[in-house]
């Protein structure tokens, strides 16, 4: 069966206040670098996945997205898909 | 009448709920195991504080499907009384039973203090012992426990009456400064202070024990 590599990527909805973004950004004026406007920290997770075919991996991960590895409610995702491997 | 209280791998206020239910207030306790689905002599569930399944990916996100959490929802849905403390809390957001989800405290602290707060009884079952607007003061113990909801949302909840309980210094950041949230029907609470550490004149204070007397009956 052929074996599909994805990346998930979970950021912080844009209107969640992200306070270890901020703290980051912070520390990145004290480490002398000057005009980082926006920093906001979220999470890649890679995934290996074993699916007939492509559409029904894709299925898959964005039930994976929407269900487990997101949380709507303050979360959005987004994947990337690499050629299978 | 038996209290279920459910414990995760991770749970550390499991122990300190019984002892406020059955040493401070005499009612009976059941542990249910987190793989465990029969709740039957079961009158009303808590899910206590500390941590469940290391809260890796969110706090309370793995825990969502652990096998007693369907038995709870199921109890919740027939009207059965369900109170989340902290990571309970967080639990009961995931599991959807209520709206929104706790994030990281807005100074990024881990918060160990009394909170004041005021109370809005509403239909809760659980604060039906409480005055309406009544000031008491709860421990609070979390990283997470930044509530989180859209604009909109929290509009409908506040015109519902399920903002039951409200800091009234705002130590974390909750929008519209919710401490604890109630379901519509009234029958399920979650609420980042802890009430089981409010039981016992020894630690300083009671105002937890009419929450936690209301499992009863």
């Amino acid at each position: 069966m052929p074996l599909f590599q994805a990346r998930v990527l979970v950021s912080l909805r844009p209107s969640v206040l992200d306070p270890a973004g901020e703290a980051t950004r912070a520390a990145a004026a004290r480490l002398g670098v000057e005009g980082v406007k926006r920093l906001r920290i979220g999470k890649a997770i890679e995934v290996e996945l074993e699916a007939p075919d492509r559409n029904e991996a894709q299925a898959r991960l964005e039930l994976l997205g929407d269900r487990l590895l997101a949380n709507p409610v303050i979360e959005d995702w987004s994947l990337e898909f690499s050629e299978q491997a | 009448m038996t209290v279920g209280i459910v414990v995760f791998p991770g749970s550390n206020c499991d122990r300190d709920v019984r002892w406020a239910l059955e040493g401070c207030l005499g009612i009976p306790t059941r542990f249910l195991w987190h793989e465990e689905q029969d709740l039957a002599g079961i009158d009303a569930v808590v899910l206590p504080g500390g941590f469940s399944y290391g809260d890796y990916l969110r706090c309370g996100a793995i825990a969502r499907f652990a096998p007693v959490l369907e038995a709870v929802r199921t109890f919740a849905e027939a009207g059965g009384p369900v109170l989340g403390i902290c990571n309970g809390f967080q639990v009961l957001t995931e599991l959807g039973l209520l709206p929104g989800a706790l994030t990281r405290n807005r100074d990024l602290h881990f918060l160990c203090q009394p909170a004041k707060l005021s109370v809005y009884p509403g239909t809760c079952r659980w604060l039906r012992e409480y005055a309406a607007e009544e000031a008491i003061s709860l421990p609070i113990a979390h990283g997470e426990g930044r509530y989180q909801v859209d604009p909109g949302q929290l509009i409908t909840l506040e015109e519902a009456g399920q903002v039951v309980l409200r800091y009234a210094d705002n130590p974390n950041g909750s929008v519209g400064d919710v401490a604890g949230l109630s379901n519509a029907r009234g029958n399920v609470l979650g609420l980042m202070p802890h009430p089981e550490r409010a039981c016992d004149p020894a630690l300083g204070g009671l105002d937890g024990r009419r929450l936690l007397a209301a499992a009863l009956g």
